[in-house]
Parts: structure tokens; sequence; C-alpha cells
């Protein structure tokens, strides 16, 4: 049984450079493979409907009359379901988070 | 000497989550303890009926956020156990390293509750430092930090390269040689044994007989762990129940200590064997069974029963969870303890109550 076991824990971090960033002046650095934003390219998809058909939570919506894609963030997930099916490959997933939603509107691209 | 109850929850410091117990007490001594829960019940089990078996991964991950990766696997497993799926050897290699992931941040998680619980503020704090490391392996290697979403039925959805597979080897070294710093403070120092030895002694035969699981069976010194199963990739990697005979706080703290040794080491272990291959094979067609699957999570066995009619929606899912198995246990040991300690109890069985309530 020890009285100063944490001793040396303190004092190793009390001379090194805390772990911590002072976020938000210091943004995290986004890791590679994360799951972070939903990113759409408009440019090959051919409004197939697949993505919004597969959609556990119901967040795409496709229109295919009108070529347009819409998605609401505060339902996303982010589970990666649509990445995996879209046959076109127009959708990806951006490793950054992005910023905080101040509105409930969905994204029409 | 009169009685009077005391209120303990839903909310209060050391509970993470909602569950609210009315305790008896009589001066300073505990009489009896009568919980009631239920405040984050979900419906999860029903769910199943409207979703897709396919679409449900995403819905068993999340009936609980710190052990959500084996609610997936064990979920696959169910499914794949009744579709008859032959899971490729390297997707199952990757499953056992998520899930040790998992039981690592887990139990670290918990380590830091305990020592917050205890007021030992600056451990809680590198407890949980050491616990960013893992969740930035997670989140580089399945690209989600609590929810993987990286287990589906027939497989896994992402692989890790040989790059990766060193890269994470090299931090386990320095993530093992961190966690050895942090657990000689709570294996060895003074006040935290004061605190915790003696307290909440729960027998060996009295876990059993209660039906424990996890940490706290074995703290009582039952060597049990659904791992020895061999489901996954443990098979090929053998384990050892990591026991104490004690049986009171401080064996099922040293317990979760040793166990994160343990899961370093199955790391190193699957990916030094983790052979080439498939990730994922097709599944095609409906489920039509039923069966019932257990698995190891960071708080004890798992057993998930599942029945299948041949359509997309499955007809029955049912989960039971550890905690809602360690909970008479935590009832058995209430009684007769001091008022001050009643938080420590409650702690080391490591309830999850979003889990329990689904």
């Amino acid at each position: 049984m020890g009285y100063f076991e944490m001793s040396k824990l303190v004092l190793k971090w009390a001379l090194t450079k805390p772990p911590t960033t002072r976020y938000p002046f210091e943004p995290r650095k986004a890791l590679a493979g994360s799951r972070g934003r939903l990113v759409f390219t408009k440019d090959n998809c051919v409004y197939c409907n697949v993505c919004a058909k597969k959609c556990p939570t119901g967040a795409l919506l496709v229109n295919r009359a009108q070529k347009k894609w819409a998605i609401d963030r505060l339902r996303c997930i982010t589970c990666g379901y649509c990445v995996e099916v879209c046959p076109k490959k127009s959708l990806e997933f951006s490793t950054s988070h992005g910023s905080p939603l101040v509105t409930k509107d969905r994204e029409f691209y | 000497m009169s009685r009077t109850v005391i209120p303990f929850g839903p909310q209060h410091p050391v509970l993470p989550e909602p569950v609210h117990l009315d305790l008896v007490v009589e001066d300073e001594k505990v009489i009896e303890a009568r919980p009631s829960i239920g405040f984050i019940h979900r419906g999860l089990e029903k769910l199943a009926e409207t979703k897709d078996y396919v679409e449900f991964v995403y819905v068993a991950e999340r009936i609980c956020g710190i052990c959500s990766f084996i609610h997936g696997q064990t979920y696959c497993q169910a499914i794949e156990t009744i579709m008859d799926v032959k899971v490729p050897l390297r997707a199952l290699y990757l499953r056992t390293v998520w899930g040790e992931l998992s039981r690592i941040h887990s139990h670290l998680l918990w380590l830091g509750l305990m020592a917050d619980g205890m007021g030992f503020e600056s451990l809680f704090m590198h407890s949980w430092r050491v616990r960013e490391k893992i969740l930035n392996i997670i989140e580089a290697t399945t690209g989600g930090r609590v929810i993987f979403g990286s287990c589906k039925i027939g497989g896994v959805r992402r692989d890790m390269d040989a790059e990766t597979i060193k890269h994470i080897l090299k931090e386990m070294d320095v993530i093992e040689q961190e966690l050895r710093e942090v657990t000689k403070v709570f294996l060895n120092d003074r006040s935290v044994k004061a605190r915790l030895s003696g307290v909440g002694v729960l027998l060996k035969q009295e876990a059993y007989d209660l039906g424990c699981v996890g940490p706290t069976l074995r703290g009582s010194g039952v060597a049990q762990d659904m791992r020895k199963l061999g489901y996954a990739a443990f098979n090929d990697i053998p384990i050892e129940p990591i026991t104490r005979s004690e049986g009171d706080c401080y064996a099922r703290c040293a317990v979760r200590c040793e166990e994160l040794f343990q899961s370093v080491q199955i790391i190193r272990q699957a990916l030094a064997k983790i052979p080439d291959g498939e990730i994922a094979v097709k599944v095609t067609g409906n489920p039509n069974g039923e069966t019932i699957t257990r698995t190891e999570q960071p708080r004890g066995e798992v057993v998930y029963h599942l029945k299948a009619n041949g359509t997309k929606n499955l007809q029955r899912f049912r989960v039971r969870t550890p905690t809602f198995a360690n909970l008479p246990a935590m009832l058995k040991i209430l009684p007769g303890c001091d008022l001050a300690d009643v938080p420590m109890i409650v702690l080391t069985i490591d309830p999850c109550i979003s889990c329990t309530e689904r």
C-alpha cells in the first residue's frame, strides 16, 4: 500500500504540455477516415432514390423530376449506409464535422 | 430508531444515467433499497417489428453508447446464425479488435467515473486522458468515436491496412505504459484502498445464485467469461477469465483494471494473427428461424433472443443486458452498508441503464 502513488503521475504532467486543446480557439484536427459531414456531388447523381430508400432515419429526400437532392442534417446519423449503396458514388463523408447547425431546415442541392 | 427514506437518483452526481433508489435508512445504515427503473425506455425491441433487419444493426448499436459495438456485433452474429452465413475470418478478427478496443474504452470510462465518485478528480481526468487515445484509434479505423457503425450482417464495413495495424500496435505500447501508471494508483493507493476495501462484499455463492455476470461475478471469484465460448476470433485467441476472491468493491475495481491489460494483449494477438482476405460476404434473402446468442460485453454477458419469420422484419427481438442481471446483486449488498458507501456500491456493478431499459 502506498502513500504517494499519484505523485509520479502528477509530477510528470505538471511538467508536460496539457493534452487538451483550447477549443474553439484551437479547432480539433480531423482524423483521416472519420465519418464527418455527408457531402453530395451533383455531377454524377442520377436521382435513383436508392439512398433515400435505404436511409434508416429517413433523412434524405430525392426528387427525380426536379433533379433535387435534400438532406435533413438533424436526422442524419452519419451511419454511411447511403454512401455504401450509392451506385454512382456521388455521396461521401468529409472528415470534418462542420459547423453546428442553427436551423432545422432541409438542405437542397 | 425511526426509519427515514432517502431518495437516490435519478439525478445524482455519481450516476451517468438515471436510476432511482429509495433507500430506507436507520441512522446512517441502509436497511432496504427499493429500485425503480424505466426513465429512459425507448421501445427499441418493438422497433424491430417495423425496421428492416439489415437496418436494425444501427438500432442495435444505439441500445447503449458505451458498449455499442458489441451490441451491433451480437445482433449480426444472431442474424448470421439464423441465416447460416459464413463470415470471413478477417472480419471476425477485426470484430475482435474493435470489441476489445470498446472494452478498454468502457473500462477506462468506468475507472474515471469511479475516481470521480470517490472524489479523486485528478485520477478521473488521467483515466479519461488515456481513454481519448483509444477513442482516436476507434475514430481513425471505424469513422465514429462512440457509435462505430462498422459491423454489418455478413462481415464488417471497413478494413485496416498494414500501415494502420502497425500504427495501432505502436500506440498499444504507449497506451499500455500509461494504463500501468493509472491502474497502479487504483490498485495500490492508500486512499483508494481505504475507500473500497471491505465495502459491499458479495460472496461467491451469492453472486452465483443471484445470476451475476461479468466483472461483478468475476470479482467474487467465479471464473465465467463468454469469450470462452469462442465467438468471433476467440477460438484462436485463448483467454483466461480474470478473477478476484474478495468480492468487495476493490476486487471489482481490480478485475476491471487487470482486464484492460488482457484486452491489450488480445488486440496484439489478433493483429499479429489477422489473416488476409475478404471482409464481408453478400447476404441475400430474409431470415427465418429463432436463435439465442451470447457475447461478453464490458459489463458482462449479454443475451440476444431473435425470432424471424421469413419477412424482412423480425418477429421478436429480446435483449437480456448485463446490468439487468447485476441489479439483484446490488440490491442484495446495499442493506447493511453505510449511506456514504451507496454511491460506490452502485458504481461498482457499472450500471448501464440505457442497455437495461432499451
